[in-house]
C-alpha cells in the first residue's frame, strides 16, 4: 500500500500543465499546488467526480485532465465507466485512491473491498488501458509512460486509509476556495468565464 | 390563431441551436427517439449518453467548467433519482443549465394515475428549482426563457415536456 501524500508528490513531478481534479486526494494536493488549474471540489455529491472529469476533458481536448477519484465513488457510479469509455477522451487520466474503507465516515469497510479488481472493471467497461498498483516503486516507475500515452486510462492505487472520526462540524477545513470559486477561477483561466 | 397540437422534435432542436447548446447529456426515454435522430445528425452537437440520470449532472458541470454549454435531456423519473446530484453538482457549483424533463404521467387536468407525475412538481418546488411547462410548439419560446433564467441566476432551470404521450414522438 501507498501513502496518498507520497504518490501525489511523485505525480507532481510529472504533472506538466495538466488540469488536476484532486478529488479524495484534495487535502494533500492542495499543499502541493492550489492554482487555477487545480480543482479541489471537496465532495459535491459522492460518485460524481468521474463524470466531472469526463465533462472537463471533453470540453478541453487539448489539455490533459487528471482525476484522483476513489473506489467508494466509483462503486457508487459504475455506470459512468462505459460512458467515459464510449466518449474516449484521449486527454483523460483517471486515477482512483483505493483505501478499502469509507474513511471520512469513520473507516467502515467498502463491500468486498479486498477482492475487487478495479482495473478489470474499467477494462471490461471499455477503457483501452487500465492498471492496478499497490507499491510506490512500481507506480513511480510506470507513471511517466502512463502519462505519455493517450487516454482514457484508468489507474487504481492501493492507499493506506486516513480515517477521520472527528465530527464533521469540528473538522479543520483544508480547502482555501469554495467549489464554486474553483470552477469560476478555472473558467476565467480558460477564457470562458 | 389555433395552437399547434404537439411539440415537434424540430422545434426543440431549433431552441437548442438558438440558445447555443453545445452538448446534450441525456438518457433516452420512450418518447425521444425522433429527437435523438435529429441530434445525432447534427455535427455541431455532442451527445453524451449516460446510464443513470444522476451521472449526467456532474458531466454537465464538468462541461460547463471547461467552457461548454451543456443541456440535459431526461425523464421525470430520472430527475427524481438525481436529487443529490442536482443539489451538489448543479446547484452547488452554480451551473446555469436547462434540463428538459419528460413529464411522464402528465394529464393536464391534474388527475393522474402515475406517481412519477404526482411528485414531479413537488420535487422541483422542494428544491426551489424554477420550471416551465411546454406542451406544444406554441409554448416553445418558454425554452428560451428557461435558458435566459439559467444564465441570469446561474442555476439549473427545468423545462417540463408535457407532451409525452401524444406527439413528442411520431
Amino acid at each position: 500500500m501507498m501513502h496518498t501524500a507520497d504518490l501525489l508528490k511523485v505525480f507532481a513531478q510529472h504533472r506538466g500543465d495538466a488540469i488536476v481534479i484532486s478529488g479524495r486526494g484534495g487535502r494533500h494536493w492542495t499543499e502541493i499546488s492550489d492554482g487555477v488549474t487545480d480543482i479541489p471540489l471537496g465532495d459535491p455529491a459522492m460518485g460524481g467526480h468521474a463524470g466531472f472529469g469526463l465533462g472537463l476533458a471533453l470540453a478541453q481536448p487539448n489539455k490533459r485532465v487528471v482525476l484522483f477519484d476513489s473506489e467508494g465513488d466509483i462503486l457508487m457510479s459504475l455506470g459512468q465507466l462505459p460512458t467515459i469509455a464510449e466518449q474516449a477522451p484521449a486527454n483523460f487520466y483517471h486515477f482512483i485512491l483505493d483505501n478499502e474503507v469509507y474513511a471520512t465516515t469513520g473507516g467502515q469497510p467498502v463491500p468486498n473491498s479486498k477482492n475487487i479488481d478495479y482495473a478489470g472493471i474499467a477494462r471490461s467497461s471499455g477503457y483501452p488501458r487500465a492498471f492496478n498498483f499497490a507499491e510506490l516503486d512500481d507506480f513511480s516507475r510506470e507513471l511517466p509512460g502512463i502519462l505519455r500515452a493517450p487516454g482514457p486510462v484508468f489507474v487504481a492505487l492501493k492507499v493506506f486509509p486516513e480515517v477521520e472520526n472527528t465530527p464533521i462540524g469540528q473538522r479543520v477545513r483544508w480547502r482555501k476556495r469554495s467549489a464554486d470559486k474553483v470552477v469560476q477561477d478555472l473558467r476565467g483561466a480558460l477564457g470562458a468565464g | 390563431m389555433a395552437e399547434a397540437a404537439s411539440l415537434s422534435p424540430e422545434t426543440v432542436m431549433r431552441q437548442m441551436k438558438q440558445n447555443g447548446v453545445t452538448d446534450i447529456v441525456w438518457l433516452p426515454d420512450s418518447e425521444t427517439n425522433w429527437l435523438f435522430l435529429l441530434m445525432k445528425a447534427d455535427p455541431d452537437l455532442r451527445l453524451v449518453g449516460v446510464t443513470r440520470e444522476g451521472h449526467g449532472c456532474s458531466i454537465a458541470a464538468g462541461l460547463y467548467a471547461g467552457g461548454r454549454k451543456p443541456m440535459m435531456l431526461i425523464q421525470n423519473t430520472g430527475m427524481l433519482e438525481s436529487g443529490d446530484s442536482i443539489r451538489g453538482w448543479l446547484m452547488g457549483l452554480n451551473v446555469p443549465i436547462v434540463l428538459m424533463v419528460g413529464y411522464r404521467g402528465y394529464t393536464r387536468h391534474g388527475v393522474n394515475t402515475d406517481t412519477a407525475a404526482t411528485y414531479t412538481e413537488r420535487f422541483l418546488m422542494a428544491f426551489n428549482i424554477s420550471f416551465y411547462l411546454v406542451e406544444n410548439d406554441g409554448d416553445s419560446d418558454r425554452i428560451t426563457t428557461a435558458f435566459q433564467e439559467a444564465e441570469r441566476t446561474r442555476k439549473p432551470v427545468v423545462v417540463l415536456v408535457g407532451d409525452e404521450y401524444h406527439g413528442f414522438n411520431r
